[in-house]
């Protein structure tokens, strides 16, 4: 396992008397793509923005690559890089001089590359008034990651960003991830965080109720597998036809719709079922229960049961 | 270095590319510069004399007191002083290069002020250069301090266009641009004291035009720079960074030290 490069521990943080973050713990490897997710007020932001030295901590201590974000804000500034939610540029400025004007200040020279990679090369002298959102946002990764910090956060990336320019941004992050760079990304998508995500954390009213790789907190909820059939003959359309483990059945547009706990048994079931009838088999389809499933029955229940 | 003169450039260019800083830098100034030269020095030839400073330091008004301080509030409102910071901008440059950006462009209208003003109203030159650029500079500094640090304080634009009114009226009535200060009743000229514009003219009228000043024209010089210094350092102090961070260093009212070189000077002048 490789080295935590962010530890957050014991991490709470509050805003007159209302607690947005209590006493949470969690570390990032390095390299690795972690996910912060939860509904709004969960208290994301606030961690995300004491890790990145916007806000004071109210108690426990933070630390990116082995720097105090509260303490030592100026170091922080070269170690990471951040794309805000709102894309926080001048109205006036283009993406050249957004570009100049960043890396000036991180002491690196303008990465124009990373324009025309992210598909800005027509609009490099365009105002960002004038841009579309999805170019506002393609311009604020371009911005976050043109002095190559170690550590990227990355909030609502690919919000309002067309099919290509995700697949492309979801390119440069894994691009990024085989460089080294660990990522730290809040979302409200929960394909996008199942996809990208080596771990998540799920945070519900200040608290993580849920954290582990994707797979790990899917498998911990109580979410039925859907196994979908189709088949030649009429061998599954008999009403009362049983099989181990289902609790609900359907049909729709010629399959055969199981909903099982235990995905084993009636797989099997339904194949020896289906040969043993001298029927032929089309398809099969098994979809697992997704994060987003998990995501809302821990946001219905409050948490790990 | 690079980062400053990348950051003054893109702010420079923003005062001609935004259109309310372009109106506010160039188009308000100069509109206003020769309406009056047309009109008021037709109505009131005694005007003339005074047609290069006045519209000098109406140009300086406009643009500061009226077009520094929104920029600096929506720019907070919005989220980009926290992109700047995440990027280590640092709130030194945020506050200072718009202030140097507009002073830039107030050279430039200056100049344009000065250079036609004698061909097309017959309007008289200065007669000590260095006194005009000294008094010029004193003003722009008092005026962009008062202007940052009106953006910093104010919660919203609607906030920001009353605490700037709240100086750039009673400074065109009082301030000796339209009605010269001997002509004031004695409360008003005091209450104009309290006004960079009225030190301004003060200093003009009595080092640079050669037509006399009202009071102690080194006394308003000092004042100007005073000022300048005290609200350029109580910016840098309240400022903040968000909108989120309600927390400041101290309650926006310590704003209104800044007044205290000017209520000083009406002390001074009444002893």
């Amino acid at each position: 396992m490789a080295e935590p490069i962010i530890t957050v521990q014991n991490f709470s943080k509050s805003y007159g008397d209302f607690v947005a973050v209590e006493d949470i713990s969690f570390s990032v490897q390095r390299g690795e793509i972690f996910g912060l997710l939860g509904p709004n007020g969960a208290g994301k932001t606030s961690t995300l923005e004491t890790l990145e030295g916007l806000r004071e901590s109210n108690g426990g201590s933070l630390s990116v690559a082995d720097i105090d974000p509260s303490r030592e804000p100026g170091k922080l500034r070269n170690v990471i890089g951040v794309q805000l939610q709102s894309s926080g540029l001048p109205e006036t400025i283009t993406p050249d001089e957004a570009m100049k004007l960043f890396c000036a200040y991180h002491n690196v020279g303008p990465r124009f590359d990373l324009l025309e990679r992210l598909g800005l090369q027509d609009k490099r002298n365009t105002q960002f008034v004038e841009l579309s959102t999805g170019q506002q946002r393609r311009l604020a990764l371009a911005l976050a990651v043109a002095h190559d910090p170690p550590v990227l956060f990355l909030d609502e990336p690919t919000a309002g960003l067309d099919v290509p320019s995700r697949v492309e941004l979801h390119g440069m992050m894994r691009e990024l991830q085989t460089a080294g760079t660990t990522t730290i990304l809040a979302t409200h998508d929960m394909a996008e965080a199942e996809e990208l995500s080596d771990r998540v954390a799920i945070l519900l009213n200040g608290k993580i109720v849920s954290i582990g790789t994707p797979l790990e907190i899917t498998s911990k909820g109580a979410g039925l597998t859907k196994v979908s059939v189709r088949v030649v003959n009429s061998t599954l359309d008999d009403p009362n036809l049983r099989f181990p483990a289902v609790n609900q059945q359907t049909f729709k547009e010629e399959y055969h719709i199981y909903f099982t706990t235990d995905v084993g048994p009636t797989v099997s079931a339904i194949i020896k079922h289906i040969e043993t009838h001298e029927d032929k088999l089309i398809d099969l389809r098994v979809q697992r229960p997704s994060l987003e499933d998990r995501f809302l029955e821990l946001t219905n229940v409050g948490g790990d049961r | 270095m690079n980062a400053f003169f990348q950051h003054f450039s893109f702010e420079f260019r923003t005062g001609v590319r935004n259109r309310n800083l372009l109106l506010l830098n160039y188009l308000f100034p100069l509109g206003f510069y020769l309406m009056m030269g047309f009109i008021m020095v037709e109505i009131n030839p005694m005007f003339q004399k005074d047609l290069i400073p006045a519209m000098v330091v109406f140009a300086v008004l406009a643009a500061t007191l009226l077009g520094i301080p929104d920029p600096l509030v929506t720019a907070r409102e919005n989220g980009i002083f926290r992109s700047y910071k995440i990027n280590g901008i640092p709130a030194f440059s945020i506050l200072i290069i718009p202030a140097l950006t507009t002073i830039l462009h107030l050279i430039i209208v200056t100049a344009i002020i000065v250079i036609s003003a004698p061909l097309l109203f017959d309007a008289p030159i200065p007669v000590n250069w260095a006194y005009f650029t000294m008094t010029f500079f004193a003003l722009a500094f008092a005026c962009s301090g008062i202007a940052i640090l009106i953006g910093v304080i104010s919660a919203s634009s609607r906030v920001t266009v009353l605490y700037s009114q709240l100086i750039f009226l009673p400074s065109m009535l009082l301030g000796g641009l339209m009605l010269p200060f001997s002509l004031l009743p004695t409360a008003a000229a005091q209450a104009a004291q309290l006004f960079p514009a009225t030190h301004a003219m003060n200093a003009f009228r009595g080092l640079v035009m050669g037509s006399g000043a009202d009071f102690n024209v080194w006394l308003s010089i000092t004042i100007l720079t005073v000022s300048g210094f005290l609200s350029y350092g109580l910016a840098l102090y309240l400022f903040s960074w968000d909108r989120h961070n309600a927390a400041r260093r101290a309650h926006p009212a310590v704003a209104l030290l800044v007044l205290l070189p000017y209520f000083a000077g009406i002390v001074l002048t009444l002893l």
